[in-house]
C-alpha cells in the first residue's frame, strides 16, 4: 500500500511509533501522595499547631492591616527599585566613564552589604544626621528642619528597602538589554528613530522576555525582604506584628502560620501576574513560549505525529500548521 | 533645477575610516547619480560593508567628505574644517536613506505591518491612518500583502527581506542602501529578493547595492566597483568590469565567483 501526501509525492507505508512509557512515575506520585495525606491528617489533628488559633487570627484586623503595610512596602519599593535600576543598568552601558563609574560603585556599596545592616544604617540617619538642611555650604541654610521629623521609619522602610534592591535590578535590566541582537538598533537608526524612541520602542520590550522572570523572582523575594525592616525599626509589617501578638498570647506557632498564609496568598497573586506578563512580551517568538508544548513544536518541525498505541500506522503527512510551508 | 537634477547623489571625497591602528578605507572617491545603481563587489574584509555604513553615518568616517544629496553626512563644515554633529541631527540625515542588512533586522515583537509602519509614525510623526494605507501598499510592492499580520519568526528569510525592503522604503528615502541582502538566505529563496530590487531600479531608486550576486550586478546595476584591501580597484559598467577586467586582484577575484 502507498500512501501520497497533499504535495503528490509517493510514499512508503508508515511505521509505527511508540512512545517511551513511565510507570514509575504513577508509581512514585501515589507513594507520594499517600505520605502528604498521611502528614496533612496528622497536622490536622496535632494541638501544637492550634488550628482555631489560626483561623482566629488569619483574618483578624492588626493582622490583615499589617499585610496591606507589608504590600504596600513592597510595592513602593519595588517601583523605585525597579526605575532606579533601569537608570543604573543605562548608565553602566554608557560610553561615558564618569556615568558608568558612579553606576559600578552604587552597585558595590549596595550589592557588597546585607540588606539588614543597610537597613539599619538607614534607622540611624536621625542620628548622623540630624537636620536636613537646604542651602549653600558654609552658609546659614535657607530651610532647615529635623530628620526624624522629615522621614518615618515608613519612609525610611521603603527607601532602605528601594536603594538595595536597584542594585539587583540594574543588572537583571542590563542583562536583559545585552540579550538584544545589536542589529535591532541599528536597525532602528538606520531608519532615523532617536536613541531614546530605540530604547523605548525596540530595544525595552525585546528585552523584557529576559528581564520578567527574575525581575518576578525579586518581587517575590523582596515581598518577604519586608520582615527585615524590624531593623530600622519598623514594627507594623506583617512578621513582626504577628510575631508581637504571638509574645502575648503565647500561640508562636499559629502566628507563624497566619503570616506564612498570607505570603503565599500574595505571592500567588504576582505569579499570576508574571505569567501573563510573559505571555504579552513572548509576541513574535510564539515558538519558544513557555507553554506550548514540546510534542506541537517536534511535530510542527518534522511533520510527523506520532501516534501511541492506536492500531493505525502513522502516516507521513504535512503538518497543519499554517506556515509550515513557508519556513 | 538642472543644477540640482545634475548633481551626483553620493559623492565620497577621499574617505578613509580606521579601527584603532586598522586602516580599513583608505581614502575611497566615488559618485553615484540619481536614478544610478551601484554594485560593490570584493572578498570580505575589502571594506565595502564599512563605506555602506560611512553613508549613513551608522560607522562615523575618520578623514575625508561624504555627502549624499549634496549634504555632507554626519558633519557640519565650516571654515573649511569638518564638526561632527549631534545624535539627532544625524537621525535626520538617516531619514533620507533606507538600509536593508544581510541578517533582515526586523523587529521580531511587531507584525510586518508594525514594522513597517513604526518608523513613518514615531520618526515622521505622520497619523496611524496614513501610514497604515501606505504600508499596506508597501506590503503589496513587496509581494507579501496577506502576510501583514504575521510576525516575522513566521515568515521564510525571503519574505522577512521584502519585509524590510518595504520598512526602508516606507520612509520614502532618496536612497537605498543593501548591505549584502540576499548573503542569509537559502538559494532559492535568492530571486525573490532581487526580484523586488530589480523592481525597484526600475523606478529610478538610487540604490547602492554589497553583493555577490554577479547576475544581478551584470542585469541591473549601472555601475561596479571593485574593492580590496580597502581601496577601489577597478570600476565601470558591470559587462565590461566583469568579462574584460583589467587588474589582477579583479581577474582573481572574478575567477574565484563567476
Amino acid at each position: 500500500m502507498t500512501n501520497t501526501t497533499a504535495t503528490g509525492v509517493k510514499t512508503e507505508p508508515g511505521i509505527k511509533a511508540i512512545r517511551l512509557r513511565h510507570p514509575w512515575r504513577n508509581t512514585f506520585a501515589v507513594v507520594l501522595l499517600l505520605i502528604v495525606a498521611l502528614f496533612i491528617a496528622d497536622a490536622a489533628m496535632r494541638p501544637a499547631y492550634n488550628w482555631p488559633a489560626v483561623g482566629k487570627y488569619l483574618f483578624d484586623q492588626r493582622i490583615s492591616q499589617a499585610a496591606f503595610i507589608t504590600l504596600q512596602l513592597t510595592v513602593y519599593s519595588m517601583v523605585i527599585a525597579i526605575i532606579l535600576g533601569v537608570t543604573l543598568a543605562i548608565m553602566r552601558l554608557s560610553p561615558n566613564t564618569v556615568v558608568s563609574s558612579i553606576a559600578w560603585v552604587y552597585l558595590w556599596i549596595f550589592r557588597g552589604t546585607p540588606v539588614y545592616v543597610q537597613l539599619a544604617f538607614w534607622g540611624l540617619i536621625g542620628t548622623i544626621y540630624q537636620s536636613i538642611d537646604i542651602g549653600l555650604p558654609f552658609t546659614e541654610p535657607w530651610v532647615s528642619f529635623p530628620t526624624r521629623v522629615a522621614l518615618s521609619a515608613f519612609i525610611l522602610a521603603i527607601v532602605g528597602l528601594a536603594l538595595n534592591e536597584a542594585a539587583y535590578m540594574a543588572e537583571i535590566v542590563r542583562a536583559g538589554l545585552l540579550s538584544v541582537d545589536s542589529g535591532q538598533e541599528e536597525a532602528a537608526t538606520a531608519l532615523g528613530m532617536s536613541w531614546f524612541q530605540t530604547m523605548v520602542r525596540v530595544i525595552v520590550p525585546q528585552s523584557m522576555r529576559v528581564i520578567i522572570p527574575p525581575a518576578g523572582n525579586e518581587v517575590i523575594s523582596m515581598l518577604k525582604t519586608t520582615s527585615l525592616v524590624t531593623a530600622i525599626p519598623f514594627t507594623l509589617e506583617l512578621y513582626t506584628r504577628s510575631r508581637d501578638i504571638a509574645a502575648v498570647t503565647f500561640e508562636t506557632v499559629p502566628m507563624l502560620i497566619v503570616a506564612s498564609i498570607w505570603y503565599l496568598f500574595f505571592t500567588s497573586i504576582l505569579m499570576v501576574g508574571q505569567y501573563f506578563l510573559e505571555k504579552r512580551f513572548a509576541r513574535g517568538i510564539g515558538d519558544r513560549r513557555p507553554d506550548k508544548k514540546a510534542d506541537d513544536a517536534s511535530a510542527a518541525l518534522t511533520g510527523v505525529t506520532p501516534v501511541v498505541g492506536s492500531g493505525q500506522p502513522t502516516v507521513v503527512s504535512p503538518a497543519t500548521d499554517p506556515y509550515q510551508g513557508d519556513r | 533645477m538642472v543644477a540640482v537634477i545634475d548633481t551626483p547623489m553620493v559623492v565620497a571625497d577621499r574617505v578613509s575610516k580606521s579601527f584603532g591602528s586598522n586602516e580599513v578605507l583608505k581614502s575611497i572617491s566615488l559618485e553615484v547619480k540619481r536614478g544610478e545603481v551601484m554594485c560593490l563587489v570584493g572578498p570580505s574584509g575589502s571594506g565595502k560593508s564599512t563605506f555602506l555604513r560611512c553613508i549613513n553615518h551608522l560607522e562615523v568616517v575618520s578623514a575625508g567628505r561624504l555627502s549624499v544629496d549634496g549634504e555632507v553626512i554626519g558633519y557640519r563644515e565650516a571654515n573649511n574644517k569638518l564638526y561632527e554633529m549631534r545624535p539627532k541631527e544625524a537621525a535626520r540625515q538617516r531619514r533620507d536613506i533606507g538600509m536593508v542588512f544581510q541578517r533582515f533586522n526586523l523587529f521580531p515583537h511587531m507584525t510586518a505591518l508594525q514594522n513597517v509602519m513604526e518608523a513613518p509614525i514615531r520618526v515622521k510623526g505622520l497619523s496611524k491612518a496614513g501610514v497604515e494605507a501606505n504600508a499596506r501598499a508597501l506590503l503589496a510592492r513587496v509581494g507579501l500583502a496577506e502576510r501583514a499580520d504575521y510576525y516575522p519568526a513566521h515568515l521564510s528569510g525571503g519574505q522577512q527581506q521584502r519585509v524590510a525592503i518595504a520598512r526602508a522604503l516606507a520612509m520614502e528615502p532618496k536612497l537605498m542602501l543593501f548591505d549584502e541582502p540576499t548573503s542569509a538566505l537559502d538559494p532559492e529563496l535568492v530571486g525573490e529578493v532581487l526580484d523586488v530590487m530589480q523592481g525597484l531600479a526600475r523606478d529610478g531608486m538610487t540604490m547602492i547595492v554589497v553583493t555577490h550576486e554577479m547576475g544581478f550586478a551584470r542585469e541591473v546595476a549601472d555601475s561596479l566597483v571593485f574593492m580590496d584591501g580597502g581601496v577601489v580597484v577597478e570600476s565601470g559598467v558591470p559587462t565590461e568590469v566583469l568579462t574584460n577586467p583589467q587588474h589582477e586582484r579583479t581577474r582573481a577575484f572574478l575567477s574565484k565567483v563567476l
